[in-house]
């Protein structure tokens, strides 16, 4: 396993809700291990972006691979490939009957068939490591945001995926929990997963991404290494948008 | 210096509770001494000593059933089957019309479409005389508990695809993205979240089949109302067995209410 092997790769990608074209000709090529950023103005796709890459969202044009498996209607096993594509979610998504624990093993044991107590092991590591193991009997209504958010990329973790998805993780938390946050996923991207995250945390994507995407009215509007983007970006809409949000 | 309580307002002697309760028992009374002047009016004479052997009776120290009692037990069974085949109805229909089959979007719409539009006794008369002999059922007890169940199952349904739909559509992603299937996805996290939603409307479901169940005296079922027609055939006492037949399905229907609300906390409670 080489780590330049690519994962996924998006080629002339187009997708429309009705007559609005929320994706334009996206070529995307993400390598095992890689950590790619997505940031935009909103509405510009990106959260629709990676929504295609696990088909929650379905394109209409283009192609999308994962692992060499192409991505359409026809494609068999979508649930099994899902498995392998983990995704946290702006709104966190857990399942608010079930503890934090059983969030986390309902995919082992369901999905993967795996027994109560390998399942509940698998999860108490996870939530160890993202910290919050005395929360394990809680049910999530009882967390705060942070841990919340903490729990559901557990859950995701749980299946052992093979790529993160990142869905602007961070952006409907209280200030003081977006750290507690981004460090679990620091702590991620240094153990070597591939992460795909939309988000605005500039200084995380600094820290950890090895690919800059900028993205505009559905369009991939400059992409490369963080030196490059947010030291010399090339197009003036990247400038614009980058002085708008480090302005502060 | 902590600020005095502000004294509550003097209650105006037509807001206080022995008004309330004045106006109460006046307006009961003047219902009872109506009923009662009118019957007297038609010259009825009251026989409540004669009640009580219809529901039991002990003969040679054995207690045995009257006809109300075993009316009461034949109406609860309708119910509880109807409601179980209602909700299996229900659900499934209401499962058909969320998928993305066409078949079974048109057979379920159609199957609905056609229950709500007609009347129950023309549904009854129906599943009696041409579906029992053509199905082979012996007993014109399961074709009421059928019948009913087919009706309710309409409400069911609605009730059922409206609890579903209230379960965020986040729900049904994070469910994927962990690869459960449609199915699986259904059990685990769709529905635990969305039957407490459902509980209270339901139970309007099983108050109905126990109200409903009353068109079945039509064809010969033995519940509650045909048992309380036939007494009267035979004894003539219409106003006093109509008085205890009428409480009778009241206290079932209002006892069960009772028993979902608590449920209903309960289940609110663990959440």
């Amino acid at each position: 396993m080489t780590d330049s092997e690519t994962m996924i790769v998006m080629s002339g990608v187009n997708k429309w809700y009705d007559d609005f074209h929320v994706l334009k000709d996206i070529n995307l090529s993400v390598r095992q291990g890689e950590r790619v950023v997505v940031c935009g103005p909103s509405g510009s796709g990106k959260s629709t972006l990676i929504r295609c890459i696990n088909r929650l969202e379905e394109h209409q044009a283009g192609s999308i691979t994962f692992k060499g498996i192409e991505l359409d209607e026809d494609t068999k096993n979508i649930a099994e490939i899902r498995t392998e594509i983990g995704m946290v979610f702006q709104q966190f998504n857990l399942f608010p009957h079930l503890s934090v624990l059983d969030n986390c093993t309902l995919g082992p044991i369901k999905v993967r068939n795996a027994s109560r107590a390998d399942a509940e092991a698998l999860a108490m590591e996870y939530l160890e490591r993202v910290q919050i193991p005395d929360q394990a009997d809680k049910y999530p209504s009882q967390l705060s945001g942070g841990q919340q958010q903490r729990a559901a990329i557990a859950r995701s973790l749980c299946m052992k995926p093979e790529v993160m998805l990142f869905d602007e993780p961070t952006s409907s938390l209280d200030p003081e929990m977006i750290k507690e946050v981004l460090d679990v996923m620091v702590d991620l991207a240094e153990s070597g997963m591939t992460m795909i995250c939309v988000t605005h945390e500039m200084g995380f994507a600094r820290t950890v991404a090895d690919t800059m995407i900028f993205m505009d009215e559905g369009r991939i509007v400059e992409e490369g290494p963080p030196e490059g983007f947010f030291n010399a970006p090339k197009s003036e809409r990247t400038k614009l948008f980058l002085s708008q949000i480090l302005s502060h | 210096m902590a600020v005095p309580r502000p004294r509550a307002r003097r209650v105006r002697w037509w807001k206080s509770k022995p008004f309330d309760v004045a106006q109460f028992t006046l307006l009961t009374g003047l219902v009872v001494w109506l009923t009662w002047r009118g019957a007297a009016g038609m010259e009825y004479r009251w026989q409540w000593h004669r009640l009580p052997q219809y529901f039991y009776e002990i003969i040679d120290g054995e207690l045995l059933w009257g006809p109300l009692v075993y009316g009461l037990m034949v109406t609860i069974e309708i119910a509880a089957w109807g409601m179980v085949l209602a909700l299996i109805i229900g659900l499934i229909t209401a499962i058909l019309r969320l998928s993305d089959s066409f078949a079974g979007r048109i057979v379920s719409t159609v199957y609905l479409e056609i229950i709500r539009n007609t009347p129950l006794l023309v549904q009854v008369s129906i599943f009696y005389f041409v579906l029992q002999p053509i199905l082979g059922i012996n007993n014109p007890i399961w074709t009421g508990i059928l019948c009913l169940a087919f009706f309710e199952g309409t409400f069911a349904s609605e009730i059922m695809r409206a609890g579903i739909n209230s379960v965020p559509r986040g729900q049904w992603e994070a469910g994927s993205t962990i690869g459960l299937s449609r199915t699986k996805t259904y059990i685990y996290i769709i529905l635990p979240q969305a039957i407490p939603l459902m509980l209270p409307p339901l139970t309007g479901i099983m108050v109905n089949l126990i109200k409903h169940s009353a068109i079945l005296s039509f064809i010969a079922v033995f519940e509650l109302t045909t048992e309380a027609r036939n007494l009267i055939g035979d004894t003539f006492m219409s106003f006093e067995v109509w008085f205890v037949v009428g409480p009778m399905y009241l206290i079932l229907t209002i006892s069960l209410s009772t028993l979902v609300g608590w449920m209903e906390r309960r289940v609110r409670a663990r959440q």
